[in-house]
């Protein structure tokens, strides 16, 4: 018996030694295997400079998103056959999962190559606040991309005067798509302004159909349409100044917002809670409900899920009073600090950040390029119109998608929002977000 | 064994036990710990340790947190006292949660054991295809929360389904999307009464879970003896004054089993809300889990997560910590 225990009392022992010295180890290997992400390290040890791996983390593991990137990955590996991609996309609705997993590791020093991020103040407030991101100022200008670039969305991604990542593409977040079908047999025509809008609701009501889709059961849909009326009633430049908390949340254009935002859910379905964009989107093109405000996403979706033509089933127009504007979702990628290799990783922002890669990325993802000198024939009629816009409007950051406010502040609008939709209080969602602005 | 196991205890917690004559106490140096022990001993210690780290070293580090002033994506450890706490017990959402939990977690357990109890009683009458009714209840048991709530979600989906044959006859219940409080009155920020919505997500959970008591209750019925009920009947007791003075009585210990069992359960639920209702407008089924989740994952303010987290392991304590108690009394 006594033998037993005492092997037993060795093997515990070698137990405890195994699992100290292998963590010992991987302490001291931590800066070499923080550098090309940790899993996939030994290539890139043994290789010793000259080769090595990217790790790209992103949420796009989507049908048509998860094609753009491959395609990018692609055009990247046939010019550095020597550097090796590792896609570390993480799957999960608007990045929720990705998100977590990425604060972890940067947290613990173990950031990826490089990473998805929303352009404004998820990237500004987030991570460049942080002090996690490396500028690139000097990179920029060695690619001579400081005018293939609008300014504003240089702007956007940029803090204190340094710039720290590179669009990738564009998303428009104040467009309504309707079906046209519904508009045609009720003789109705796109409305511009907010009255239009209104007129355009009762009738639809009237006739019995849904003026506006609604899939709130996360809460940002909803809030993306308050947002939109914001910037309808502030105008762009009073609306970045709200984000930049130069005006206050009490302003009277953001109260008559708020007003317009409760006349506005007077028309939406019934069971906006029940549903999500997509649920919503459906009503839509069943015919069910007429309209809906929702990202250009939402146009793949109208074309490839549900099979309806653009132009011909449904249509789209700029959300009313925000004609000239251009609600901007970007996704761009940085250079975290602490990563080895930053000039391999510089290889593929440079691919990223080009014409031919934004070109081979976004006509996939159904999103338009960030470029400005991007070869329109590759893009779909949708994609051409919005090029277009993108190139003469007022470009603004969207709340709901990170760009305008710190994340903090994003989820306690998101939680005033959805407190509103069934309340209806102005007052209560006034105060709220002026309590919020300390995190602005 | 058992009595070794018993002077075991007693070492570690020689104050709870008064009443022991001390000349017990005395004996134990004397005794030597055998091989076996130290066997069992090296098996556990592992696993002991294991659990020490991340179990308890964890939940004490989260402790930490929720004292801390972390809620950035920078961590800032600075103590901040009770702040992250006051600030939730302040907010109109973590209000709202604790009111959608306390409703939950009394329909939720309520009718799992009323169920459970029925449907064991009903299976127990030794009728034919027993087995068959006692797989049928038990499968959804089988199925994970999510595979539930995304079922339920459609099921309950005020526009479709059988709600849409339910509109033939004029009745039009908007389930989880109602937004209605029963019975509700002003307390603090918000309307306290049962959220209409809540019943939904507690059909969908009893749905789920009564298999459970079921196969719990049923064990418990076969464990009675029928000698029991013979004598019962010789003395003239009727079939109901049986199960009430006599069967019911004794299915009591499972009863406090299902109720811990279930109200760990309801108490920490997150995955069937997530798939099913999310928050809910007006978060109406909103739950302290969902919000820990989303106020640390997408808000960043990891100090408020952790204290939502503490507060629900004290919630589940409440429960739990009397039975162990209680356990290890009967067991002594």
């Amino acid at each position: 018996m006594k033998k037993l225990f005492g092997i037993l009392l060795l093997m515990v022992m070698a137990l405890v030694i195994a699992a100290c010295s292998s963590d010992s180890s991987s302490d001291g290997g931590e800066d070499a295997d923080a550098s090309d992400g940790g899993d996939s390290g030994e290539s890139a040890e043994s290789g010793g400079g000259g080769e090595g791996t990217v790790e790209i983390f992103s949420w796009w593991t989507g049908a048509g998103e998860e094609d753009g990137l491959l395609a990018l990955i692609d055009l990247f590996e046939q010019e550095h056959p020597d550097i090796t991609v590792d896609n570390a996309a993480v799957a999960g609705g608007a990045g929720t999962n990705a998100k977590a997993v990425l604060a972890t590791r940067m947290q613990g020093d173990d950031p990826p190559s490089t990473f998805q991020v929303h352009g404004g103040a998820e990237l500004n407030e987030g991570w460049v606040a942080a002090d996690k991101m490396e500028p690139l100022n000097d990179f920029y200008e060695e690619q001579g991309w400081m005018d293939k670039f609008p300014q504003d969305l240089i702007d956007m991604v940029s803090k204190d005067g340094n710039i720290y990542s590179v669009p990738v593409n564009i998303h428009r977040g104040n467009v309504v798509f309707y079906n046209k079908q519904v508009f045609e047999d009720n003789g109705l025509e796109v409305p511009t302004s907010y009255d239009e809008f209104i007129e355009v609701a009762d009738q639809l009501q009237d006739a019995g159909v849904t003026p506006l889709a609604l899939g709130d059961k996360e809460a940002w849909t909803a809030t993306q349409i308050f947002e939109n009326i914001l910037l309808g009633e502030l105008g762009p430049d009073d609306y970045k100044s709200l984000w930049a908390g130069d005006i206050p949340f009490d302003d009277d254009r953001v109260v008559a917002a708020a007003e317009k935002f409760k006349t506005i859910l007077g028309y939406v379905n019934e069971d906006h809670a029940s549903r999500n964009w997509q649920d919503a989107a459906q009503l839509v093109g069943d015919g069910e409900a007429a309209m809906i405000n929702m990202g250009d996403w939402a146009k793949g979706y109208f074309s490839n899920d549900l099979d309806l033509e653009t132009n011909k089933d449904f249509g789209y127009f700029a959300f009313p009073e925000t004609d000239g504007d251009f609600m901007v979702i970007t996704d761009t990628f940085g250079l975290p600090k602490g990563v080895e290799n930053p000039d391999e990783v510089k290889e593929f922002l440079s691919v990223l950040g080009s014409k031919e890669g934004q070109d081979a990325f976004n006509p996939l993802k159904g999103s338009i390029p960030a470029r400005v000198d991007a070869d329109e024939s590759k893009y779909d009629e949708y994609g051409k119109d919005a090029m277009a816009d993108f190139n003469e409007s007022n470009l603004t950051p969207s709340l709901a998608h990170g760009s305008a406010a710190a994340e903090g502040f994003v989820t306690k609008a998101n939680q005033a929002v959805n407190i509103f939709v069934t309340q209806l209080d102005v007052d209560n969602l006034i105060n709220t977000l002026k309590n919020a602005a300390s995190e602005l | 064994m058992a009595e070794q196991a018993v002077d075991r205890q007693e070492q570690e917690y020689p104050e709870s036990r008064p009443q022991q004559p001390a000349a017990q106490k005395e004996k134990k140096p004397k005794k030597k710990i055998s091989g076996d022990q130290w066997v069992a001993v090296g098996f556990l210690a592992p696993s002991f340790i294991l659990v020490l780290i991340f179990v308890y070293g964890f939940i004490g580090w989260t402790g930490w947190v929720s004292v801390s002033n972390w809620n950035t994506l920078v961590p800032d450890f600075s103590f901040a006292g009770l702040k992250n706490y006051i600030y939730l017990f302040n907010d109109y959402r973590f209000q709202a949660d604790l009111r959608n939990t306390v409703f939950f977690t009394i329909l939720f357990i309520g009718l799992v054991i009323v169920m459970g109890l029925g449907l064991s009683i009903l299976i127990d009458q030794k009728l034919r295809g027993e087995s068959l009714f006692r797989n049928i209840f038990l499968f959804p048991m089988a199925l994970s929360f999510v595979v539930t709530g995304v079922v339920w979600q459609w099921l309950l989906n005020p526009s479709t389904g059988y709600n849409q044959f339910l509109a033939l006859f004029g009745i039009q219940p908007k389930w989880y999307t109602d937004t209605n409080i029963l019975a509700g009155f002003e307390w603090g920020s918000i309307e306290f009464g049962l959220p209409v919505a809540i019943i939904a997500v507690v059909i969908a959970a009893v749905w789920q879970m009564t298999g459970f008591s079921l196969a719990m209750y049923l064990a418990g019925l076969r464990g009675i003896p029928d000698e029991l009920r013979e004598a019962a009947r010789m003395d003239g007791a009727s079939e109901f004054q049986i199960y009430k003075k006599v069967i019911l009585p004794m299915l009591m210990p499972i009863t406090v089993s299902v109720i811990i069992i279930m109200a760990h359960i309801s108490l920490k639920i997150f995955d069937l809300i997530y798939a099913m209702t999310g928050s809910g407008a007006n978060f109406v089924t909103d739950v302290p889990g969902v919000y820990m989740f989303e106020t640390t994952f997408r808000g960043n303010y990891y100090a408020n997560g952790a204290a939502i987290a503490i507060i629900m392991l004290l919630l589940v304590a409440v429960f739990i910590v009397p039975y162990l108690l209680a356990n290890r009394r009967s067991d002594g």
